[in-house]
């Protein structure tokens, strides 16, 4: 594999770029970006990714709306959100132009397949003139390559027709930027072998396709604002690394909790975006103790669940934010009849179908509160696409210990992206055996263990324990139906008092970065954590005093919150939603913390942190003079 | 399978120490005797017996039962009891339901576990009323069913609950009346017998929203002449003396009643039930009064694959073709590196 190699030496250093791929749905931007993403980690850069793409699944062709992006940021330094400004874009038409020039920095390097911008593409995309022609790129350091062109030539021996031949587009494209970045192409050639296996002469035209991309790069001198440069890889701390998105580490982190729990999975979903993904992960896990269903509907996926929990087993049901909103009623079911469920809210950008493929924190509320009569239950949040993974066993192993339903929290950009993960080992991680109740004497199904109230949990199955449980109220010491109003205020009671005795196992909060006191605190939960963490970090260079503070366990609340937002003179929470978050420090803590709420369908930017940080600070001294 | 651990067990041992709440006269009472009184004889322990419901009058049944039990939410219970099939396949699951939990809220899950042909029971109460609401009409009323909801009488077509499972796929429906202990413990007991989701409609009085509303056909002067009870291999009978019979008028593709030795019919012309043809049992569900006699027991049993055996045999499957399960192997798969 020398001659694919990458090349490294004497080149000029860059330390950290930004790259975003922006094409048609149907020019494969999101595998590229994934095999660029493949190469990178290979290469030992820090990174994380942000996939962007339409709800609809095959746009018409050059239209603003059909187009599909994929955004890498790779670094020698550690790398924590997808890069707020472009470095690089490469747009592989009109319409890719245009919905993403706005995001790239002056001066930055510009990629146009100009072999897209045709009469028809420019209409379809809204442009009057050609923007190549008209001056309006000035702003940028433009490279005009005819992708189409050099496509054909390179696949031309392969006979695939003008149509299959122009979809080797990406890879020409790939192998470009490879070049100028001295990726590897092994992994992608690899990777291609085993895709079109059974197809070879798709395999070897798009390799021919890649390979003629990365000799342009090397041959075609290009000019001097196109430097082919090296970026060193990223010090990190030593151990074994792949590449995680999201789904994959919650997918992981279900077989796991499986297995530490000792139980049965019974993964019961109905499809919908973007969780979906995570449905199919665990689908092709059949080697595993994770039984998938396709249920009929959202409801029956989480009935089916909860079904499966009463039977003995770990039932976990999954969707986005509508999808919850109908399984609101099976969840509060398992708060009264006291069983383990994991539910697993991939958030989106709502109400309603809203944006489906775009990301949000907005069900929050939704998860503490969004059910009929007094139903706490626990939630979780994953910060980065890797702690998926850790959040989904915490998850189960607090499900089965208190016998309560627990929402894990993840979103759209933590599903999708990816970061490189130092891979974990499963001996590491603490058992948490169940072991159902089989005790005869003194059994009722009421019954509760003292240190945690979790009720006992009997596998159906168990000669001499047959009993009955249901929605109607249960006497607190015999189960059995009962509607004394006495009783009806013991078992709300108790209920409650077991979510906050989950309190026992949450670790006391820390800060993320920074002191246990200061001026400005910023308060976050969720995939917000690599944003809020940068911008934290370069207000501290600049000698502010702002920590960073986030939050995993958002119900209940860590033990120790309300002490420490409280060595804090101001508190700012950033959030994607309308200010959720917000409202629960407010009401729980009466602390007048503030909120910076964003709603756009894409995470935050550093930058945008970073103005709520000064704002903060500024109205800071205001209020101190 | 493991050995049946218990079965010297008498009906009064399914009964559980509750009081039965439901009112006095109410179908229900005879329909759990008769359940009782099936269930010792069907050699499954009772810790392997779990009886899930939904809400409703008839789905306070489980509480009553000494068996294990699962009182859900409204509709809901062909959705759990298909989690508690896929988590333990070697449970004996019933689903007790009713024509409103079963047909209206919940019609959507009991499509979908008749198509899938989970290995359960359905039991539905259908009493053509919603009773623990206090009375509204239901999916299955009959037009002009005045109600606190329809003053003025419901307008909306009625649902017939063995064609709705026929249309649904399902492989065993069948029929039967709360009063008819006998034939309702051998319907249910067939109904157990099949591999694959079976459907018993139970024609079930509510002496207090709807009383004697099947009594068309359910009184005993009546009952002869206006009831087939069908039987797989029998000619399709009726009357007191069976002096009736049902044919297929081939020009009207329809079923039609005979008197074998009058107006030119002969015994050769009444059908012989086959249980297997769907065809006929689509027929058989569809008959009602007055013209035609109301069918009465198994309309339909043709097993066919069951979903949570097809399931497992795939996993099964899988399993056999892949490395045993090894969690790091899967984290350390693909493209990985070392710094």
């Amino acid at each position: 594999m020398a001659a694919v190699k990458a090349q490294a030496a004497g080149r000029p250093e860059a330390h950290g770029v930004v790259i975003r791929f922006a094409g048609d749905s149907g020019d494969g931007m999101q595998l590229t970006g994934g095999q660029f993403t493949e190469a990178t980690a290979m290469h030992g850069n820090d990174l994380a990714t942000f996939p962007d793409f339409p709800a609809e699944i095959r746009a018409p062709t050059g239209t603003t709306f059909g187009v599909s992006a994929f955004q890498i940021n790779f670094a020698s330094y550690e790398v924590s959100t997808a890069g707020d400004e472009l470095d690089v874009l490469v747009a592989m038409n009109p319409a890719a132009l245009k919905t993403n020039l706005n995001d790239l920095r002056s001066n930055g390097l510009l990629i146009l397949d100009s072999g897209a911008f045709t009469g028809r593409n420019l209409k379809k995309a809204g442009y009057g003139a050609s923007p190549i022609e008209d001056g309006s790129l000035s702003g940028y350091q433009c490279l005009e390559i005819d992708v189409h062109k050099h496509v054909l030539d390179a696949v031309a021996a392969f006979d695939l027709g003008h149509k299959n031949a122009l979809r080797c587009k990406n890879m020409w494209v790939l192998g470009l930027l490879m070049w100028l970045y001295g990726r590897d192409r092994a992994p992608t050639i690899e990777g291609l072998e085993e895709k079109f296996a059974s197809r070879a002469t798709i395999r070897d035209a798009n390799i021919a396709a890649l390979n003629a991309g990365h000799a342009f790069g090397e041959t075609a001198e290009l000019p001097p604002a196109f430097p082919a440069v090296e970026v060193p890889p990223a010090s990190t701390a030593p151990g074994l690394y792949r590449n995680v998105t999201g789904t994959e580490a919650m997918a992981w982190g279900i077989a796991a909790a499986g297995q530490l729990s000792g139980l049965k999975t019974v993964f019961a979903s109905y499809p919908i975006t973007p969780a979906s993904a995570l449905l199919h992960a665990l689908a092709g896990m059949k080697q595993f103790d994770v039984v998938t269903f396709q249920a009929e509907d959202e409801i029956a996926a989480a009935g089916a669940a909860l079904g499966a929990s009463y039977a003995g087993s770990l039932g976990v049901t999954s969707s986005a934010g509508p999808g919850i909103s109908l399984k609101a009623e099976t969840i509060s079911l398992a708060c009264s009849v006291e069983l383990p469920l994991l539910i697993v809210n991939t958030q989106r950008g709502g109400p309603s179908t809203g944006l489906p493929t775009k990301t949000e924190q907005s069900d929050l509320y939704q998860a503490v509160f969004g059910r009929h009569a007094d139903t706490p239950l626990v939630v979780l949040a994953p910060c980065t696409p890797s702690d998926c993974f850790d959040a989904a066993i915490e998850a189960a192993r607090i499900a089965t210990r208190y016998m309560t339903p627990v929402m894990v929290l993840s979103d759209g950009y933590l599903a999708n992206a990816a970061e490189p993960w130092q891979i974990p080992s499963i001996a590491d991680y603490d058992g948490f055996k169940v072991t159902f109740h089989a005790e005869r004497d003194g059994f009722h199904p009421s019954l509760r263990d003292e240190e945690t109230l979790a009720r006992v949990w009997v596998k159906p199955g168990t000669d001499g324990l047959e009993h009955r449980i249901g929605g109607i109220e249960k006497s607190y010491d015999t189960g059995d139906i009962s509607y004394e109003p006495a009783n009806h205020q013991r078992m709300t009671d108790v209920r409650a008092e077991k979510i906050e005795r989950v309190r026992q196992v949450i670790p006391p909060l820390d800060v993320a970065l920074g002191e246990k006191q200061g001026c400005l605190a910023v308060l976050g939960w969720g995939s917000t954590f690599g944003a809020i963490h940068q911008a934290v970090k370069r207000a501290r260079d600049d000698g502010q005093s702002v920590s960073h503070i986030h939050l995993r366990h958002l119900w209940p609340l860590p033990g120790n919150l309300g002490e420490l937002l409280r060595g804090f003179e101001h508190v700012l929470i950033p959030e994607m939603n309308k200010g959720q978050l917000l409202r629960l420090i407010r009401s729980e803590y009466l602390i007048d913390a503030k909120g910076l709420n964003k709603v756009a369908g894409q995470p935050f930017k550093i930058v945008e942190i970073e103005c709520g940080i000064r704002d903060a600070l500024a109205n800071a001294r205001g209020d101190n003079e | 399978m493991n050995a049946p651990a218990r079965i010297e067990v008498k009906p009064k041992d399914y009964a559980s120490d509750q009081e039965v709440r439901w009112c006095p006269g109410c179908g229900d009472y005879a329909i759990l005797k008769a359940i009782q009184k099936v269930m010792p004889t069907l050699g499954v322990p009772r810790e392997r017996t779990v009886f899930v419901s939904g809400i409703g009058c008839s789905s306070r049944f489980p509480y009553y039962m000494n068996t294990y039990g699962f009182h859900t939410i409204h509709g809901r219970a062909p959705a759990i009891a298909t989690g508690v099939k896929l988590a333990n396949p070697e449970l004996d699951v019933w689903v007790i339901t009713g024509d409103g939990d079963g047909l209206s809220i919940g019609g959507n899950h009991m499509l979908h576990v008749l198509r899938r042909n989970v290995d359960l029971q359905v039991l539905l109460f259908n009493n053509e009323i919603y009773g623990l609401t206090k009375g509204q009409y239901s999916p299955t009323s009959q037009i002009g069913s005045g109600s606190p909801s329809t003053p003025e009488g419901s307008v909306d077509n009625p649902l017939a609950p063995c064609t709705f499972a026929l249309g649904a796929g399902a492989r065993f429906v069948a029929r039967s009346i709360d009063t008819s202990v006998n034939h309702l413990g051998e319907v249910v007991s067939r109904a157990h017998a099949h591999k694959g989701a079976s459907f018993v409609e139970i024609f079930q009085n509510c002496n207090v929203y709807n009383d004697q509303v099947f009594a068309y056909f359910t009184e005993r002067n009546v009952a002869a002449d206006r009831q087939v009870v069908v039987c797989h291999g029998e000619p399709l009978r009726f009357g007191a003396e069976g002096e009736k019979g049902l044919r297929f008028n081939l020009e009207r593709f329809a079923l039609e009643v005979i008197e074998p030795g009058k107006n030119g019919a002969t015994d050769a012309d009444v059908l012989v039930h086959d249980e297997r043809n769907q065809g006929l049992a689509a027929l058989l569900a569809a008959m009602k009064g007055p013209d035609l006699p109301v069918a009465i027991g198994v309309l339909y049993c043709a097993p066919g694959p069951e979903y949570v055996s097809g399931l497992y045999a795939q996993r099964e499957q899988v399993q056999a073709t892949r490395a045993a399960p090894d969690l790091d192997a899967v984290l350390r798969g693909g493209h990985t590196w070392t710094v």
